[in-house]
């Protein structure tokens, strides 16, 4: 018992709490269907690869998993969001296509350029736009979802530009090879572990972690005690456009074409999202990364419980509306506290019987 | 002094992020071949004044003021897709100043404000005709109304209108339920009797192609009680969102469905990767029949390779019908107030149909788009 409860006083009980939740509803759906109550959890191997419904949440859920990482950190450091990750990913795919297929190409059968080349440039054009977003932030005080709306509309638009209003698509194996598969497992799932495996690594062994929560908490404060706050806030603008640069090309080379009209289409409302549902404040300061991450892998599974239940598509948003606000009410704080003063009352009442 | 500093790099910020906004969509434009159209627009309204001292001179109607030529304004959707671009290319084509037209044509962006503006120019203008591709179903009644006064006649071309007949003079354009129809008259004729479960990946939820081609197909599968359409889900007209659904669609369904029908060649795409993987055979060698719609140029090459079962297309290649209405309406000849614009199928070769084409080398080379 009190195992349990110390269980449920982790920072992280209630994100996995949530997750957990929307896969059950997956259970008790099977088991009202008849079939193997447990099916949405069985993995196996099929045709050669990974395959099972819990594969396609991880599968599906790397791009965000991926912008979750920077936008943590943006939302700890600055206490705004980048609303322009979205379009950025799309901008980042669109370069990396024109450049592989040439200016104007709308299909291309072989390389014009080498493939690191187009994978750089997709990457190094994210980084800039961070570095955009970052310096209006962090230098020039703006509010960073004014200064982010910018390339919020621009991106997308800059990325049709690129691709000359069409859709690019470079069929060429090899390209496939981020969105597809590494063997027996799928590149995305292979991607995102990376990504976060990094920015666990970077966050333990050095101090960065640390500075981008001083600088949340009080950017006055922070400079005072020796911090370069814009400089760090700077940094955290760069690292979220270097996540949308990967996602925005895994996103691309799973369709092996840059669709700019719809890569990252509304992606940066779900990041933002997971970072809610990951149990941290978006007024910025203490952040956890874990929990944005288990957030993002949340906001896949309700899309993925949705097609399995197969909901109606014109009801679906209402669906995930209500479990979104579930989630999130479960998280508040005068919910929690309502329950703490609960569990006190009745720890008070038993003490008062013995 | 440090506000006046920021404000002062605020505006230049502004100033910067204006151009760059406007050199994206003056750019965009231009690669697909409507800037041009829209420059020559410029001259035109140049040339108003003088057409209407003309016409006050001879009191006569616009079209032998302007001579020989008619001049007509078309207010395009946009060119958001390779479909679009086809159906401006077609316009100028057939609108050329060879034929006898002098053709405005506005890209509107997908902006419902520009596009009454451009139809509002085009009456200013005191254009012999106006064709309005309706970027918006709602809210024509006070533009038209002002056509109608100018004496202008209004043709709504593409796209459904949701005013009363009486505010324009005809409508051009396809009609999505019979695109479903046809695909479920062919996958009938196909099947001859045999049982079919069906798989729908829907196009974006509302869109008035996702609602016609589901009507008109689901119209023909009630007819035959040997269909059985399993699941129907959004794939919002992405290659992507195809993929994702028909992923779910092989673990829901695993083994049960014989036919996936997908409302755009870019889901077919998604989905076609989503068996891939699975490990699941469509197409005329395979176990699944696969079922596409929009039949642009690579959706064709994949049902030349066998890959697609049928593609039904929507045809863009409009403007010859809407040039005959307009000579009709110009010889003062009776019209049809509602014209269809023949929509073709396209099966895999091996597969003979009355409702469909044959695929050959031929067919794909003739197409554009």
């Amino acid at each position: 018992m009190s195992k349990l409860k110390s269980l449920t006083k982790k920072q992280l009980f209630l994100p996995i709490f949530s997750m957990i939740l929307v896969m059950l509803i997956n259970v008790i759906y099977d088991m009202a269907c008849g079939n193997a109550p447990l099916s949405f959890f069985q993995i196996g191997i099929k045709n050669g690869f990974l395959y099972g419904r819990l594969i396609d949440v991880l599968n599906r859920g790397s791009e965000v998993a991926i912008l979750a990482i920077g936008m943590t950190l943006v939302v700890s450091s600055s206490a705004g969001t980048d609303i322009s990750v979205g379009s950025v990913m799309s901008l980042s795919g669109g370069f990396c296509c024109m450049l592989l297929a040439g200016y104007g190409v709308a299909r291309a059968n072989s390389y014009a350029l080498p493939l690191w080349v187009g994978l750089l440039g997709g990457i190094l054009i994210a980084c800039v736009c961070g570095l955009f977003n970052g310096f209006l932030v962090a230098y020039l005080n703006i509010q960073p979802m004014v200064a982010t709306l910018i390339l919020w509309s621009a991106g997308r638009a800059i990325g049709l530009l690129l691709c000359n209003s069409q859709i690019v698509y470079v069929r060429v194996p090899s390209f496939q090879i981020l969105g597809a598969y590494v063997g027996f497992l799928p590149t995305p799932i292979l991607i995102a572990a990376f990504c976060i495996v990094i920015a666990a690594l970077i966050l333990r062994f050095t101090a960065l972690g640390t500075f981008i929560q001083s600088v949340g908490i009080n950017k006055k404060a922070a400079r005072i005690s020796g911090f370069n706050s814009a400089r760090i806030i700077l940094i955290t603008y760069m690292i979220c456009g270097l996540c949308a640069g990967i996602a925005g090309l895994t996103a691309t080379s799973r369709i092996y074409s840059a669709d700019t009209n719809n890569i990252g289409l509304n992606m940066e409302l779900d990041a933002i999202l997971s970072v809610a549902l990951g149990g941290n404040s978006l007024g910025g300061g203490k952040f956890n990364l874990s929990g944005s991450i288990i957030g993002a892998y949340t906001i896949q599974a309700i899309t993925t419980t949705m097609y399995a239940l197969g909901i109606s598509s014109a009801q679906a948003p209402v669906f995930k509306a209500m479990v979104v606000i579930l989630i999130v009410v479960l998280q508040a704080e005068p919910v929690k506290d309502y329950f703490r003063k609960m569990t006190a009352k009745k720890a008070a009442k038993e003490a008062k019987a013995a | 002094m440090l506000r006046k500093k920021l404000s002062v790099l605020l505006a230049a910020a502004m100033v910067a992020a204006a151009v760059v906004g406007c050199g994206g969509a003056d750019q965009t434009a231009a690669p697909a071949d409507n800037a041009a159209p829209a420059e020559e627009a410029a001259p035109a309204e140049d040339a108003a004044p003088a057409e209407d001292a003309a016409a006050e001179g001879g009191e006569e109607a616009a079209p032998a003021a302007s001579g020989d030529v008619i001049t007509v304004g078309y207010a395009q959707v946009g060119h958001e897709s390779d479909w679009r671009t086809a159906n401006t290319q077609n316009y100028q084509d057939v609108f050329s100043e060879a034929n006898g037209y002098e053709l405005s044509l506005i890209d509107c962006d997908n902006d419902n404000a520009a596009q009454l503006e451009a139809v509002r120019n085009f009456i200013t203008q005191q254009l012999d005709y106006i064709i309005i591709a309706p970027i918006e179903t709602a809210g024509w009644d006070t533009v038209l109304q002002e056509a109608q006064d100018a004496g202008i006649p209004v043709i709504i071309a593409d796209r459904e209108i949701a005013a009363d007949a009486s505010l324009y003079d005809a409508w051009v354009g396809t009609n999505t339920k019979n695109e479903g129809i046809t695909a479920g008259n062919w996958l009938a004729e196909y099947l001859d009797g045999k049982e079919a479960n069906i798989l729908v990946i829907e196009g974006s939820v509302g869109a008035s192609a996702t609602l016609g081609r589901s009507e008109g197909f689901k119209e023909v599968a009630d007819q035959h009680s040997e269909w059985k359409i399993l699941d129907s889900q959004s794939g919002d007209f992405t290659q992507d969102g195809g993929q994702e659904v028909m992923e779910s669609f092989i673990k829901s369904y695993e083994g049960q469905f014989n036919v996936v029908v997908c409302h755009n060649d870019n889901e077919a795409y998604g989905a076609m990767d989503a068996m891939n993987a699975a490990g699941i055979t469509y197409g005329v060698d395979g176990d699944v029949i696969l079922i596409s719609f929009d039949a642009t140029h690579d959706g064709l090459q994949y049902t030349l390779d066998g890959k697609i079962n049928c593609n039904v297309e929507c045809n863009p290649i409009q403007a010859a019908t809407v040039a005959e209405v307009i000579q009709k309406m110009h010889n003062g000849e009776s019209f049809e107030a509602t014209t269809l614009v023949n929509d073709e199928a396209f099966v895999a070769p091996g597969i003979e149909s009355q409702y469909a084409t044959t695929m050959t080398e031929d067919v794909l080379a003739g197409r554009a788009y």
